[in-house]
């Protein structure tokens, strides 16, 4: 990867984002700025305005103030096609899968190929690529979704994210229902993502996780800007003293209080 | 492993080849709780066994080709429940829509002899118009589709009472070509086998090419044996039926019209990207929206098609009964539609369904009812028997849906 650093492109470019709710100010003045083949973890305390910088970059309500830029360009995300037109994926914690339907069904939700009438038989080959592309365990591409596992649903959910050929993919929580090995799991699917030179941004309140893929670690709190630290030069401990704002917190006490 | 279709490789898949094969996976799948359209098969055999017992004419060729005919109709209107059903909602006024549409042609074929075709536009345009009016209402206010529908099952009436005027009931000329199709039009001898074999054939050639394609592509597909013994099936059974209505009167015409609505709509549900999205937002609303699915124009189009097709049953009802009068679609019709549609397999939960509960639900239908009659019982025992069928109807859903939770099968 080292040899593309240089040319790397960056994807996605917040500039003083603003978003209010009545009285409340979600967000204030965020910049963040996502690199292709990059994994950027968002982290934040509960309100720390992270769910809120995810619906505005999925198109689910648009900022008040501020501008997005995708490669370069400004763009306006007024709609949750908007986004997905403009190369950004959302999987969202809760996945919004289909459970009545098949994995293909899923994977071609709200997309068609050639016309109106559905072309079956691309359908399933492409789902079987994507598949064995993601090395994603899934037994047969033809059974409801209901029968698969945690794991596997988020594979078929992301699975589904890349079909537009997106440049950003916004995963919101993906190992917060999951077992150790379907955990590992995705974090193996994170970084096939990033290998194949996507940007990646992963919401997640689990260290562990962070620390195992995330090249940057970006850090809201109480709806702004609270540091941007690199996951090779830094430490859980400057990573949680940036969320929760201060060198005293619970964690470091319960450390303390456990060490003595 | 290579010589594995791609569908196929996964180590952990049961591979049942075969025809002990198939009958085990059937068994499988009936076990877990994807009854498909067994309940109703079962259903009609021990119907049809009881009214046979009781009086031998109900199997006679001429009872089950008046049979076909009843229950077109409604079977209709049937067709069109199953799809807001599907979306899980409701309509409550396919009855009044279907005789507001039979009063609208009356009116302006009878009294104001405007031209048959004309008139009958404008009655499959006010089912249309009514539809889109639901569908505004349900996307821009958020009224329930119960409540909508419960108005317009009053409010046409009323309008339906309203365009009949004073004298009540007209009765449409018996050479007018509506009534001629709705008593008179059958199939007769050599369409009815021709259309036997042609359907086999399609079935065949249908079938052989979709498995040329998937084996081009890599994926399993059904054998030329397993084809050929269909389509032999197919044409057998066809031919059976058709040998045995033909002799009274055989299939009316009306009959296929409302087959071939239903094989349209299957079509259109199952290999178009609105029937995906259909199913989608029945299954899962909000992940269908998030999916950039026009969740409001899907409701719309089902509230559209619900009602046109209520229009269309209506002209056929009138066709039936040469006349169009102030009971047209009252009483029972709207409830006999919900009915089939339940006991053909449709969810009342939504997103599970084909548009073959129609015809199979209805089926069912028409035979209590022609059963009954048969046996010179009045209404209210009719009632409470069709009643009784619906809930066993709705109870083996919902313990159907229990299965497939427990069976992850969704």
């Amino acid at each position: 990867m080292s040899s593309q650093t240089v040319t790397r492109e960056t994807v996605l470019s917040l500039k003083n984002v603003s978003k209010n709710f009545g009285a409340v100010a979600a967000l204030t003045d965020v910049e963040l700025d996502i690199k292709a083949g990059e994994v950027v973890a968002l982290v934040g305390d509960n309100g720390a305005g992270k769910s809120t910088l995810v619906k505005i970059l999925a198109g689910v309500h648009p900022q008040d103030v501020g501008v997005v830029k995708i490669a370069g360009q400004e763009v306006h995300l007024g709609s949750p096609s908007d986004s997905i037109k403009h190369g950004i994926a959302t999987v969202f914690q809760d996945l919004a899968l289909c459970d009545n339907l098949d994995v293909v069904q899923n994977l071609y939700l709200g997309r068609q190929l050639r016309g109106h009438r559905l072309d079956e038989v691309t359908m399933e080959t492409t789902a079987w690529e994507l598949i064995r592309q993601l090395r994603a365990k899934i037994p047969s591409v033809r059974i409801p979704i209901a029968s698969l596992s945690g794991g596997q649903r988020q594979s078929v959910a992301i699975a589904r994210s890349l079909l537009g050929n997106p440049k950003l993919i916004m995963l919101d929580e993906p190992t917060a229902a999951l077992g150790v090995a379907q955990t590992a799991e995705v974090l193996n699917l994170i970084e096939r993502l990033r290998d194949r030179g996507l940007a990646v941004i992963l919401i997640s309140h689990n260290m562990d996780d962070i620390f195992a893929v995330a090249d940057r670690i970006a850090v809201l709190r109480l709806g702004r800007n609270n540091g941007m630290f690199k996951a090779k030069d830094t430490s859980r401990k400057e990573v949680i003293e940036a969320i929760t704002g201060s060198v005293d917190n619970a964690v470091t006490q319960r450390a303390e209080a456990h060490s003595k | 492993m290579s010589t594995q279709p791609t569908d196929l490789q996964d180590e952990r898949l049961t591979i049942n080849t075969g025809l002990s094969g198939a009958i085990k996976k059937s068994r499988d799948r009936i076990k877990s709780g994807d009854l498909g359209n067994l309940p109703v098969i079962i259903g009609l055999l021990i119907i049809s066994t009881i009214f046979q017992f009781l009086n031998p004419f109900f199997l006679s060729s001429a009872n089950l080709s008046n049979l076909l005919m009843e229950c077109s109709a409604v079977g209709v209107l049937a067709l069109g429940i199953v799809l807001v059903l599907l979306v899980g909602e409701i309509d409550l006024s396919v009855g009044s829509m279907s005789g507001l549409s039979a009063a609208i042609f009356a009116v302006q074929f009878v009294r104001n002899g405007l031209p048959i075709v004309l008139c009958i536009l404008l009655s499959i345009a006010a089912g249309a118009f009514i539809g889109w009016l639901y569908g505004q209402i349900y996307n821009r206010i958020g009224v329930p589709a119960f409540v909508i529908t419960l108005a317009g099952l009053l409010g046409f009436l009323g309008l339906q009472l309203f365009v009949l005027g004073a004298t009540g009931t007209i009765n449409l000329p018996f050479e007018s070509p509506l009534v001629q199709f709705g008593q008179q039009a059958y199939l007769g001898h050599t369409f009815s086998y021709f259309f036997a074999i042609a359907i086999a054939i399609a079935r065949f050639g249908l079938g052989y090419y979709g498995a040329m394609t998937r084996r081009k592509a890599g994926l399993s597909a059904p054998s030329l044996i397993s084809l050929a013994l269909q389509s032999l099936f197919i044409a057998i059974s066809l031919g059976t039926i058709a040998w045995y209505l033909n002799k009274s009167r055989g299939i009316g015409w009306m009959f296929v019209f409302f087959i071939i609505l239903v094989v349209i709509m299957d079509y259109a549900l199952r290999r178009t990207s609105w029937g995906n999205s259909v199913f989608a937002v029945g299954g899962n609303r909000e992940a269908a929206r998030r999916a950039g699915i026009n969740v409001k124009g899907i409701y719309t189009s089902v509230f559209i098609l619900c009602s046109t097709l209520g229009a269309i049953g209506g002209l056929l009802a009138a066709g039936r009964l040469a006349a169009a009068a102030q009971s047209s679609g009252t009483g029972d019709v709207n409830l006999n539609a919900i009915a089939a549609a339940v006991i053909g397999g449709t969810s009342l939960f939504g997103g599970r369904g084909s548009a073959y509960a129609a015809p199979l639900g209805m089926v069912v239908i028409a035979s209590i009812s022609s059963g009954l009659t048969l046996m010179n019982l009045n209404s209210s025992i009719r009632y409470m028997v069709t009643g009784a069928i619906v809930l066993l109807a709705v109870s083996v859903d919902a313990v159907a849906r229990r299965s497939r939770t427990s069976h992850g099968r969704g």
